[in-house]
């Protein structure tokens, strides 16, 4: 049986008066692919926002590899680089080079050397398939290839657990398979990864687990057959239609 | 518009070769000798007010980034003493400030023990760093939060501390948004240090002033201090934009 990564139990949040988050149950274990979909304004961004503590939780509990992550901000230190995120937005330093967006983590916070976190850098740029732009801006990459840099940025810090929040939704369509197709591969390697996405035939192809939200609470979760197979509840039902008639 | 000033100033000019008694350009006239030696002694003030802003300016862009820091901190206590700070130092016309570092700060020192003289011109120096140092830090601030949260998220998550997030993603794309105004507040620097004539500093607005009391021709005296101000300010400018430029240009890139 393999080791938990993350559990969640009990965890709520409010914006203000606004309750985002209803008593979110989730465990994951290690190699382990959930994809979490839902309406837009369901709280699914917010779970993974979470677990990364870029969003502080009121109650409930937060567990990575057993260690309970609070919202102290030595906790919130203790887990940086170790829970990776890819943005929706991407977020690559559009000041620096493509290499030095993936050595600048390296080596500030885990003090490698310059030649060992480019020979990182390049690693991890050939798998994501454009090992040839490391010299470029950001601004000169198309966004499927700023979206892949990001990713790359992301396991350079050889993280535990890769996150991804709505990772093409900023993307031309076009341009999304490629970020699909690298997803998939990370997956087939073992890369435990929380994947908050649209993309139904992503899910079906790498996810263990399919959590449906709406409304802040876990509505429904289930293995990817029995999720589109024979969804349980109504609003999962017409959630999958709208998503998958076209 | 530089063509205007320049016609402007010639009509002056022209009125005051032509009129008979009310002009007296002759006392700034350089092809007399009295004249000439009487716009060197105008001049040498430019070398004062020079050192004065270029020292006032520098304290106040550190200054105003240790002011600002505190500001963009999660700990509510730093962020009202930021507040505390601008809002104070804001708020104090520079004339007063000038008399109560000048006159009011030894007179501290000296109730402490301590036995540090102010003169004029480290009294000008540290009234306009620290007037000025509440608007660069609201500069700062500007800059700090235009620069997206996504960037500081995106830094957190690769590991990287408050401090260093600072230093390698959100300063270094801040600069670029904050130079252009941060050299605006250098004019208004320049233009202030004028007041540092007030507590004896040789500067250009002394030099004018005691000429006046001398030669008793403040209209062709003031109006050749304007233009010496004039000149500062837009060879400023003209460095103003070229910094502009060469930003642009590197955001293009």
């Amino acid at each position: 049986m393999a080791e938990t990564a993350i559990e969640l139990a009990k965890v709520n949040k409010w914006f203000g008066d606004f309750h985002v988050l209803k008593d979110i149950d989730l465990s994951v274990k290690t190699g382990e692919k959930v994809v979490i979909c839902g309406p837009s304004g369901s709280g699914k961004s917010t779970v993974v926002r979470c677990i990364n503590k870029l969003e502080p939780h009121q109650s409930g509990t937060i567990h990575l590899y057993g260690r309970e992550l609070t919202n102290h901000p030595k906790s919130v230190a203790s887990i940086q680089g170790e829970v990776g995120m890819v943005f929706q937005q991407f977020n690559l330093f559009p000041h620096l080079s493509v290499l030095d967006n993936l050595t600048l983590g390296p080596m500030k916070a885990r003090g490698l050397s310059r030649s060992e976190a480019e020979a990182r850098a390049h690693h991890y740029l050939e798998r994501v398939r454009i090992p040839d732009q490391a010299g470029k801006m950001p601004k000169q990459l198309s966004g499927g290839q700023q979206q892949r840099v990001a990713i790359a940025r992301s396991l350079c810090m050889e993280p535990k657990v890769l996150l991804f929040d709505e990772p093409t939704s900023a993307l031309d369509p076009e341009m999304i398979s490629e970020v699909l197709d690298v997803m998939v591969e990370l997956a087939n390697e073992g890369m435990t990864m929380i994947v908050v996405t649209h993309e139904m035939g992503f899910a079906r192809k790498v996810a263990d687990q399919m959590v449906f939200m709406d409304h802040g609470e876990i509505v429904e979760s289930a293995a990817p057959d029995a999720f589109f197979g024979s969804p349980q509840t109504a609003r999962c039902r017409t959630f999958l239609s709208q998503i998958l008639q076209h | 518009m530089t063509r205007n000033i320049l016609l402007l100033s010639a009509l002056l000019l022209l009125a005051g070769c032509g009129a008979s008694g009310t002009w007296g350009w002759y006392v700034i006239d350089p092809s007399t000798p009295a004249g000439w030696t009487n716009i060197k002694f105008l001049i040498s003030g430019m070398g004062s007010t020079i050192a004065i802003s270029v020292i006032a300016a520098t304290i106040s862009i550190v200054l105003g980034l240790i002011v600002a820091l505190p500001g963009q901190s999660g700990n509510r206590w730093l962020r009202l003493l930021n507040r505390i700070y601008v809002e104070f130092i804001r708020s104090i016309p520079l004339l007063p400030m000038l008399f109560w570092v000048f006159y009011g700060l030894p007179i501290i020192f000296r109730s402490m023990g301590l036995n540090i003289p102010i003169d004029p011109f480290w009294g000008a120096i540290i009234t306009l760093a620290i007037s000025d140092s509440a608007f660069t830090a609201e500069i700062y601030r500007s800059g700090i939060q235009s620069i997206a949260r996504g960037q500081s998220e995106a830094a957190q998550t690769i590991g990287l501390n408050y401090r260093q997030t600072m230093r390698y993603v959100i300063l270094p794309q801040a600069i670029r948004r904050i130079l252009p105004p941060l050299a605006n507040q250098f004019i208004y620097i320049v233009k202030m240090s004028a007041f540092a004539s007030v507590i004896g500093m040789q500067e250009l607005t002394r030099r004018a002033n005691e000429l006046v009391v001398t030669e008793y021709r403040p209209l062709e005296i003031y109006s050749l201090l304007i233009v010496e101000y004039l000149v500062l300010v837009l060879i400023i400018s003209a460095g103003v934009r070229w910094l502009e430029r060469k930003m642009g240009a590197d955001e293009r890139a």
